[in-house]
């Protein structure tokens, strides 16, 4: 690569719990558009996990083919990354966390990768209720291959040349929320207020956690006429709620008046507090999670922010009754059943 | 009427209707000549269906050991099945036996004057005997076998220790099906002349042979192989590996303390997701694999080429079907030699070992685990539906308690420690293999990206063409060092100086020694070769050689490993003739040997046109 990162840091930069600075979460310089909103969701994802004070190699991020798929190359070099193939990553995901539950699972995935390509293995992770966090950097459009419509394109949204989208958007939340996710949020990934916490909570979650995060394409659709621009997501987007993220060492000093505030206990112990919750919106209601996010779309409006959680769901592999202890530390005492047994096993043909 | 005599050497075929209940007691017919020590060698024919068609049952009964099909005829047809009488009639071999169910009774035009017919009214009996409509049918297939028992003269005694076996712990139906056996044994021998000419014998040439299907002892060697994951998806004729997997996991890999699982296998939604799962597994350093069969491997190819660029260890198990597309789902063949050795786009290939029984389904299953961790690479193992699906006599399997898995070349947190810069594709030792670490085990060094794009030693991404030769050349070192490693091909010598030579592999085995024995007696002499692993070893290349006339037999159409050779050893295509059978059934040793002699015939009335040209 031509360019270096500098490791020039601030000495007064602030560390966390482990003693390492945010600087310790970053990855190599990106080599995507500058402005990418991908780009914006790196950083937010640094950020995330540096307050979460996540042990960055204990961190494993994997994902598809794409714009968005080259972005785990930059946040987190201390973690091992797993770039695939296009539209498989869940795949990927899945025998991994399956072979050691003890990392924490980043998939990153962009909406060619996820709703037109990957779309069956999307489906089926998320109904697997794989502990992970699943990122979309929803741009609506296909970068690396400069400029088609994509499966999550909205009906009407206006291409680079000015050609309408006739077919209808996927809309990878509502999927989610339908096939059996147990967090589903949407952000923007220009609002790193609204996606940091969402990140903190989704990565405190377990199950499968996802997140739709609009994230402009600057060269490819973020013109007039685009549905995905920076200026028209800003000027369409609601929030369900805005989310506060508390983490299971820190008191909770305030009260939460009902009506006006919401508080969620994750399964660590961590508190998900939801403050100015438009329409009384109860984010553990399945069916009026997809009701509200088709009212804002009916409208115009993109509604973000926490849509859904349950946190009391069982991941994948409390469904399955796997060791606690991860697979791939079990040695031949654990594996093989030894030759006595065989010949047990021999006996019962004969 | 002239009839067949024979004892301990024939071949008796059940017609049934599939979804009957018949395939558990014609099991019990060719388990309990097995159990008089008396080699046997039962094949299913059955449909892509679950209920109402015809399917076939055929057992070789051979004291002289040879267990591949047959072919031709039947001594003994049971036709059980009236949708098939006239099939099953044109069956039997002139002096053999037709036992069929004369409640009704059999059209006349069907009737042999060269075939002994036995009519037995089954139906008849059942309906006397049994008024729930389930046991009518079920207890059908007892009766049969129970008439067999007298016919053939198989030991009642042994039957009745097979049936006690089969139901233990349901005590309550041993007595009933005893009964039924009872009642078959005493039609047979109060209504015909027992025993038959055509008969059984105790023998002592079974030993402590086991008979299993290989897909049985392909579960078994993943599991004694230390396979943790498993991403599956089910297909003919691959899908019992799998559930033979669990089904002795549940036994074997649950820790006896906390109830918890120490595997787990995850039904994905198709045969891609089933490798990705694997890979997934196998980078975290766990041991996984999956099975399929062609159009999974077809399905699959993008990912295996994935594992093979960037060096994931993947254990993949094709129990191969006819093709090509959907193909005959349930017959038998060789056709995915070509598709595995180089499966995804680019200069891919890869390791293949051919198991030839149950025996070695076991053991390769288990080295399959070794070698991918060895090599960094996907290792396919190559069974067939003849081998996965039916039973065969078999050495008994075998585990060595001091074996340690090899978990190859990976380096944990002191060794990294102690390493300047960590290189994921440095090839350090010269071999082609270099060091790989697994996610979370050091908190600064060792972190990689894995991915399917080209990169430098450090496993940076590049597109450099020198950068991206040096890799590919290291992985071409690579595979000449698995040639090394993967298990070498077995040669059997008639002597010194033979010209001819065999080569073959997978379950043409079966069908070999019989094969010798017939040139032999016709005064051909041959050495034979069975391979065993892909790439082939120094071994194969001093074989081809070595023989004036090498035949390649193979069950597909085009000479698939024929076609390997030529092009993995540089050999003249004209060097190596093929033998080919795939018409869905196994192949057998009455067709190798008579293509052989047509060959060897054609070749010297070429050599003698020649000569009387030359002159």
């Amino acid at each position: 690569m031509s360019y270096q990162k500098s490791s020039f840091r601030h000495p007064n930069l602030a560390v966390n719990d482990l003693g390492l600075t945010h600087r310790d979460y970053e990855g190599s310089l990106s080599t995507l558009c500058s402005g990418c909103g991908h780009d914006s969701i790196g950083a937010s994802i640094v950020q995330a996990c540096h307050e979460l004070s996540l042990p960055p190699h204990k961190i494993a991020k994997l994902s598809g083919i794409g714009c968005s798929s080259k972005a785990p190359t930059y946040f987190l070099g201390k973690a091992h990354g797993f770039n695939s193939v296009h539209g498989r990553m869940p795949s990927i995901v899945t025998g991994a966390n399956m072979a050691n539950r003890d990392l924490t699972y980043i998939g990153m995935s962009g909406d060619g990768d996820t709703a037109a390509i990957g779309m069956g293995q999307f489906a089926h992770v998320v109904r697997r209720r794989l502990n992970m966090l699943y990122v979309v950097a929803n741009n609506g459009v296909y970068g690396l291959t400069k400029g088609q419509t994509s499966a999550t394109s909205d009906r009407g949204s206006k291409s680079k040349g000015g050609e309408e989208n006739l077919l209808e958007g996927i809309d990878l939340p509502t999927l989610a929320i339908q096939l059996g996710a147990t967090f589903v949020a949407r952000s923007f990934s220009g609002d790193k207020n609204q996606l940091v916490p969402l990140l903190k909570a989704a990565l405190s979650h377990r199950g499968f956690a996802f997140i739709d995060v609009l994230s402009p394409c600057v060269t490819f659709n973020n013109h007039n006429g685009s549905t995905k621009s920076y200026d028209y997501v800003r000027d369409h987007i609601q929030t369900a709620s805005v989310t506060d993220y508390v983490p299971v060492k820190e008191e909770i000093t305030t009260a939460c008046p009902p009506g006006v505030c919401r508080d969620i206990c994750l399964h660590d112990g961590s508190i998900l507090r939801l403050n100015s919750v438009a329409e009384n919106y109860d984010p553990q209601d399945r069916a009026e999670a997809i009701a509200a996010i088709e009212r804002h779309k009916a409208k115009g409006e993109i509604l973000t922010g926490l849509l859904y959680v349950d946190p009391a769901a069982e991941d994948l592999h409390e469904v399955m009754q796997t060791s606690h202890r991860p697979l791939n530390t079990l040695s031949e005492s654990c594996l093989c059943p030894g030759n006595d047994r065989l010949q047990m096993i021999n006996d019962s043909f004969r | 009427m002239h009839s067949i005599k024979s004892v301990n050497e024939f071949v008796i075929r059940f017609a049934n209707v599939n979804g009957t209940g018949s395939a558990s007691a014609n099991l019990l017919f060719a388990k309990s000549l097995f159990r008089m020590g008396i080699p046997v060698s039962p094949r299913n024919v059955f449909p892509s269906n679950i209920q109402g068609m015809p399917t076939w049952y055929e057992v070789r009964v051979s004291e002289k050991g040879y267990l591949g099909r047959r072919g031709g005829g039947a001594d003994i047809v049971v036709a059980m099945n009236a949708q098939s009488l006239a099939q099953d009639m044109r069956n039997v071999l002139p002096g053999g036996y037709f036992l069929y169910d004369s409640t009704k009774p059999l059209d006349p035009a069907l009737v042999r004057s060269d075939v002994n017919i036995l009519g037995m009214p089954i139906s008849e009996i059942c309906l006397r005997e049994y008024t729930d409509p389930r046991q009518r049918q079920l207890f059908k297939n007892v009766i049969y076998v129970g008439a067999l028992a007298a016919l053939l003269d198989i030991e009642f005694e042994v039957i009745k220790g097979l049936i006690a076996d089969q139901f233990k712990g349901k005590e309550k139906l041993i007595i009933p099906n005893i009964y039924a056996l009872e009642l078959g044994h005493q039609y047979a021998s109060t209504n015909f002349k027992c025993p038959l000419d055509v008969r059984v014998k105790r023998s002592d040439q079974v030993g402590d042979k086991i008979m299993l299907d290989g897909n049985t002892a392909t579960g078994l060697g993943a599991i004694y192989g230390g396979a943790s994951v498993v991403g599956w998806y089910p297909i003919t004729p691959s899908t019992s590996v799998v559930e033979k997997f669990m089904q002795y996991a549940k036994r074997l890999r649950i820790d006896p303390a906390t109830g918890q699982a120490n595997y787990a296998a995850v039904q994905m939604e198709d045969e891609l997701a089933a490798i990705g799962c694997v890979i997934g597994a196998a980078w975290n350093g766990a041991r996984a694999f999956t099975a399929t069969s062609g159009p999974g491997v077809s399905l699959m190819t993008e990912f295996l080429g994935l594992a093979y660029f960037a060096e994931v260890p993947v254990v993949l198990v094709n129990v191969q079907r006819a093709g090509p597309s959907t193909g005959m789902p349930t017959r038998t063949q060789q056709p995915d030699i070509t598709a595995c050795a180089y499966a995804s786009h680019g200069d891919t290939k890869h390791v293949l070992l051919f198991p030839s029984s149950p025996k070695e389904c076991f053991d390769m299953t288990a080295d399959a685990f070794d070698l991918a961790e060895r090599l960094q690479t996907p290792v396919i193992v190559m069974s067939d539906l003849e081998l996965g699906m039916n039973d065969h006599l078999s050495e008994p399997m075998q585990w060595d308690d001091e074996r340690r898995y090899d978990r190859g070349k990976v380096l944990n947190e002191e060794q990294l420690d102690e390493i300047e810069r960590f290189g994921r594709y440095l090839d350090v030792d010269g071999d082609g293999i270099c060091y790989r670490t697994l996610p979370g085990t050091h908190a600064e060094k060792g972190s990689f990206f894995t991915r399917g794009t080209s990169r430098d030693r450090y496993a940076v991404y590049s597109e450099q063409g020198d950068v991206y030769v040096d890799n590919v050349d290291r992985l071409t070192h690579k595979f000449k060092t698995a040639a090394t490693l993967v298990p070498p091909a077995k040669i059997t010598r008639q002597g010194k100086g033979q010209k001819i030579g065999l080569i073959y592999y997978g379950t043409t085995a079966a069908a070999i020694s019989e094969t010798v024995d017939t040139l032999t007696e016709k005064g051909i002499k041959v050495d034979s070769l069975r391979v065993r692993a892909f790439p082939f070893g120094q071994e194969v290349a001093d074989f081809i050689d070595s023989h004036d006339q090498v035949f390649v037999i193979e069950q597909n159409r085009d000479g698939q490993l024929r076609s390997l050779l030529i092009n993995e050893l540089e050999i003249n295509p004209r060097d190596l003739k093929a033998v080919l059978h795939y018409d869905g059934l196994p192949i057998t040793a009455r067709f190798i040997s008579g293509r052989i002699e047509e060959l060897l015939l054609d070749a010297g009335n070429k050599k003698s046109t020649r000569n009387v040209a030359s002159r």
